[in-house]
């Protein structure tokens, strides 16, 4: 962290405003270097921008200072609000790197120097990663609840409920001989109360879904009408369409919002038999994927269906005498695809945690409901011993999420997600 | 010139001394008073839930404590006895004359070389220690000197509007060595403890109260039989009451705890009666365990009364008690405010850090209690003997003894109240039993060579006994050989989770500890096999090593307190660091980036 990062903040150029943010020990003398005296800080003020190599003029923007290390990343900051135009953007951070101890930032690089500057905590890192990659409303405000540390709340007010209710388990083992907190009825109930609070948590819709889209795979036997399907829905070409059976090999997938819900389609083989090595593999995936996905259409004869939940039945190709039976949808006509999409919507909806609600990630899902099941069994457990070690590992769970315990495993989990280099 | 010096004469002070002469060292002990070995400050029990484990610990390792405490037992009693083993307490009153004959007996038997005298500096050579100076103008060198001065440390005693210099009733303070002590900058601060009074018997009303009989079944603290054991005393059950409470609110203004004479502060876990009231006043009464003292004394100690009021509030006190209208105080309650050294310095040796050949135990690091003394005592004599000797550190760890988690708790995060030993301050309490001390601590007794040969070969022949009955306990057997219908061939530790079995397999291994310890692994294996599980998942984190002079103001990001405790502390890995009181999952994975670009 020896050296000062620059990047553009805000989003594709072009744009009305693009934000350019430097971090660093040079922050303040580039500033300098471009536009004269910095401002004081945290006052946005206008300045004209001028490129300290030749003198010519950048343009004319809002400058604002943060002082280290109540800034974002802990370190001096200047942001320079400018005219979203690709060559503007360009030109400052062109004349930015030209300032010695300046460069480029590398992707997730200001979040994690604010990490490590313990501006930030590891769940409102990984909300902040869901938010950059938010895409649809529905994300955005998904992802802020946890960015915004609403996640690491709720995990503290467990926690703190957690080592209320550890006091009185262990004070019945540590101080048998005295009469403090002998016979607390109370505790067992206690203790389910706190595990029916965090089982919601723990059986409401995950994050993935939302984060990554619903998966929606489209599945049946070869020829029935799945590729065209997909771009249909998708009103592209995405996948390639031919009478030839076996001609989708693999799985194609296809990201689409349909009312602000994200979905991945997921175009599959045909499924049948057959000899054809790389159809084979094909056909394999395809299998895994109809039995894995959030929802499946089926495209083949209703009988034939995978048993399993969200299976949405499709007559396609009518025109041409498929399968009699489900919602009806011709992709040359049109027929059935708005009533298609009007399904996917109202089961995607109910998959999906609603606009605020808090999300889980596999990672925390996992943990938090380890914690919850620690909690059940304590409750119905009579040895105090036995109940005090189930609450110090519904504990550790919960800590295992915030990163107390763990560091180097929660890291890893991370960095998978952020793409950091080293 | 002597291997190892050890000054004070008290539990941390004789365990020291005995551990070093069972490695061979040549010991000396210093003290005021040679017949004051082992004396029992305050409460003449030893062991309870904790500070049991720790005795049976410290016993393992073959230490003196245990067998003392068996020799003087008038009064047994296994605590948590239907909660389980994991917190079974075993716990024994002792009469204190007698105690302190047998530990006087164990020192003598174990070669250490009693010195009546004061020392009043230590000499040092460099940054290292190399004996003491005498208050007799006297010179005593040595290798390695261990400071187990309990509360002689510059200590002063209050009672009402009283004040008088000493570490203890009859004894004298200590106060030219807590002088250059203080100057080479290792008293910390200080701490206040308390004693209830002192009762006589013959005038307590003991019909009024409720006796509690001694355990019948006589299990020793010690692996060793007991050769003769006393005479069992029961004790008796009071409370206070109302007019107690009154009398206690009435002198509060006269308490020092309360006039704010006394810096220090006090344990939070058997606080004085006034804290009790103050802090709990709507509480209708609070429980008293009145302990007589011994065999041959009229003296009994009220557990549960400690105080520092003044003498005239203090017989109104006692008086107003259930049983004890009528009794006689003999010797008033008192609080004892003394200086201690921040455990932090030292190395999990008990070493200290900086200044060489020195090391600390007992009271003195900032505990409260015979058995953390007696314990720190071990810890320090077996690795004064490694100094001097030059032979093998002793190094004990959180996921194996209780000893771990106080010198692990004692040098990271420091002694801001005095130090009581909890079962609840292990994450490996099913693990950590008293009954399965010698299985845990055996084989590193035997290769330090810090047993003698009777206890090594006891030692051996548990762990035999143990292997024979794990192995036992492996062993598939039929339903129809306990007794039930059905052709199921299951091993014995299967079986044993049938709450309904246990009696019949525990008779059928035959009863004895070794038995019954592997029977406990096989009940308590699915917790044991997630808390493996669970230390396995810390190795990564411990792998990630502090370096010794680290920096820790360096690591932005962290507030200034965090800093502070994190460089006093010094801990050696990331795990050691997550543990640090008041560490911030942010603060962790600060530190952690700042290790990761220190190392590339």
């Amino acid at each position: 962290m020896n050296d000062t990062i620059v990047a553009l903040s805000s989003g594709r150029p072009p744009a009305a405003i693009a934000v350019v943010r430097t971090s660093g020990p040079d922050a303040f003398a580039a500033a300098e270097a471009l536009v004269g005296p910095v401002p004081a800080a945290r006052k946005a003020v206008l300045r004209r921008l001028t490129d300290p190599r030749d003198g010519a003029l950048i343009d004319e923007a809002l400058v604002v200072r943060f002082d280290a290390p109540n800034s974002a990343t802990g370190e001096d900051i200047v942001e320079y609000q400018c005219h979203g135009g690709r060559a503007t953007i360009d030109a400052l951070i062109n004349a930015l790197i030209s300032q010695a101890g300046v460069r480029q930032a590398e992707a997730g690089e200001f979040t994690r120097r604010a990490l490590a500057n313990g501006r930030i905590d590891l769940t409102e890192a990984e909300g902040l990663a869901d938010l950059l990659a938010a895409e649809t409303e529905l994300q955005r405000r998904s992802a802020m609840a946890r960015a915004g540390g609403e996640l690491r709340r709720r995990l503290d007010g467990w926690r703190d409920r957690l080592l209320e209710l550890s006091a009185r388990a262990e004070v019945a083992i540590d101080y048998a001989d005295e009469e403090e907190g002998s016979g607390d009825a109370q505790l067992r109930p206690d203790i389910r109360l706190l595990g029916g609070d965090m089982s919601q948590l723990v059986d409401s819709p995950r994050i993935e879904p939302l984060r990554d889209g619903i998966r929606v795979a489209v599945a049946g036997p070869p020829n029935a009408g799945k590729s065209s399907l997909v771009n249909m829905l998708a009103q592209s070409e995405k996948a390639i369409v031919t009478h030839i059976p076996g001609t989708t090999r693999d799985l194609i997938e296809v990201p689409i919002a349909i009312d602000g819900i994200p979905f991945v389609l997921v175009d599959t083989a045909g499924l049948r038999e057959s000899d054809d090595v790389v159809e084979t593999i094909g056909i394999e995936r395809a299998r895994g994927e109809a039995e894995r996905a959030e929802l499946l259409l089926w495209l083949g004869e209703a009988r034939q269906a995978p048993d399993r939940p969200g299976v949405i039945q499709i007559s396609a190709k009518t025109d041409l005498g498929g399968s009699a039976e489900g919602l009806p949808v011709s992709v040359v006509t049109g027929q059935g695809g708005a009533q298609l999409k009007r399904e996917l919507v109202e089961r995607g909806r109910q998959l999906l945690p609603t606009a605020d609600e808090l999300a889980l990630d596999r990672r925390q899902h996992d943990l938090l409901a380890e914690g919850q099941s620690a909690l059940s069994r304590a409750a119905d457990l009579d040895d105090p011993v036995l109940i005090a070690e189930e609450l110090r590992v519904a504990r550790l769970a919960i800590d295992r999420i915030s990163g107390r315990a763990g560091v180097e495993d929660l890291l890893d989990a991370l960095f998978a997600r952020f793409c950091l280099g080293k | 010139m002597f291997d190892v010096l050890v000054i004070g004469g008290g539990h941390a002070g004789c365990e020291a001394a005995c551990a070093a002469a069972r490695r061979g060292a040549r010991v000396a002990l210093l003290t005021f008073r040679t017949d004051d070995l082992g004396q029992m400050s305050c409460n003449p029990s030893i062991g309870g839930v904790g500070k049991g484990h720790l005795v049976r610990e410290v016993d393992a390792m073959g230490g003196i404590m245990a067998r003392a405490a068996d020799r003087a037992a008038i009064h047994r009693r296994m605590l948590n006895a239907s909660k389980g083993s994991a917190v079974r307490g075993p716990r024994v009153q002792a009469d204190r004359a007698l105690y302190r004959r047998a530990v006087a007996e164990l020192v003598r038997e174990a070669g250490v070389r009693l010195i009546e005298g004061e020392a009043i500096a230590l000499r040092m050579h460099g940054s290292a220690v190399n004996g003491v100076e005498l208050a007799d103008g006297s010179t005593l060198d040595a290798r390695a000197v261990v400071l187990a001065t309990g509360t002689f440390l510059d200590a002063t005693m209050f009672r009402g509007e009283e004040r008088w210099s000493g570490g203890r009733q009859g004894g004298e303070a200590s106060n030219a060595l807590a002088g250059q002590i203080r100057e080479l900058g290792l008293a910390q601060a200080k701490l206040k403890t308390g004693t209830p009074p002192r009762l006589d018997g013959k005038t307590i009303d003991w019909v009024r109260t409720q006796a509690q009989p001694s355990d019948r079944d006589a299990w020793t603290m010690a692996l060793a039989a007991n050769p003769k054991p006393q005479p069992q005393l029961s004790c008796a059950i009071t409370r206070t009451n109302e007019r107690s409470h009154d009398v206690i609110r009435a002198g509060l203004g006269r308490s020092p705890l309360f006039a704010g004479a006394i810096e220090g502060r006090g344990p939070r876990y058997c606080p004085s009666i006034e804290d009790k009231v103050h802090r709990f006043g709507d509480r209708d009464g609070h429980q008293i365990f009145l302990e007589p003292e011994g065999l041959d004394s009229r003296l009994v100690y009220p557990n549960g009364i400690s105080t520092s009021l003044p003498t005239d509030v203090q017989l109104g006190l006692v008086r107003s008690i259930s049983g004890l209208e009528r009794c006689e105080i003999v010797q008033p309650g008192y609080a004892v405010e003394y200086e201690y050294a921040d455990p932090r310095r030292l190395e999990p040796t008990l070493q200290h850090r900086e200044i060489g050949c020195l090391l600390f135990a007992g009271q003195l690091n900032g505990t409260t209690g015979y058995e953390e003394a007696a314990a720190q005592g071990l810890v320090a004599g077996l690795n004064a003997a490694a100094i001097s000797l030059g032979v093998a550190e002793a190094r004990f760890d959180r996921g194996t003894s209780y000893i771990g988690v106080m010198v692990d708790d004692l040098t990271l995060q420091g002694a801001s109240e005095p130090y009581r030993m909890l079962t609840a301050r292990s994450e490996y309490r099913l693990y950590l039993r008293a009954d399965n001390a010698v299985s845990r601590l055996g084989p590193m007794a035997i290769d330090l060579g810090a047993l003698d040969d009777d206890q090594a070969g006891r030692v051996r022949d548990h762990l035999d006994a143990k292997t024979k009955a794990t192995a036992a306990l492996d062993e598939r057997i039929a339903g129809a050989e306990l007794g039930l219908d059905g052709p199921s061939r299951k091993p014995l530790s299967d079986w044993a989770r049938r709450d309904d079995l246990i009696e019949r397999i525990r008779l059928r291994l035959g009863n004895g500890p070794a038995a019954n310890e592997a029977l406990d692994d096989a009940i308590y294996a699915p917790y044991l096999t997630r808390l493996a599980s669970e230390l396995a998942a810390r190795t990564r984190d411990r792998k990630l090593a502090i370096p010794p002079q680290f920096d820790f103001t360096q690591v932005p990001g962290l507030s200034s307190e965090m800093q502070e405790r994190l460089n006093a502390a010094s801990p050696a890995d990331l795990d050691q660091a997550g543990r640090v009181a008041g560490v911030t999952p942010a603060a962790l994975s600060a530190l952690h980036f700042a290790l990761v670009r220190q190392a590339a």
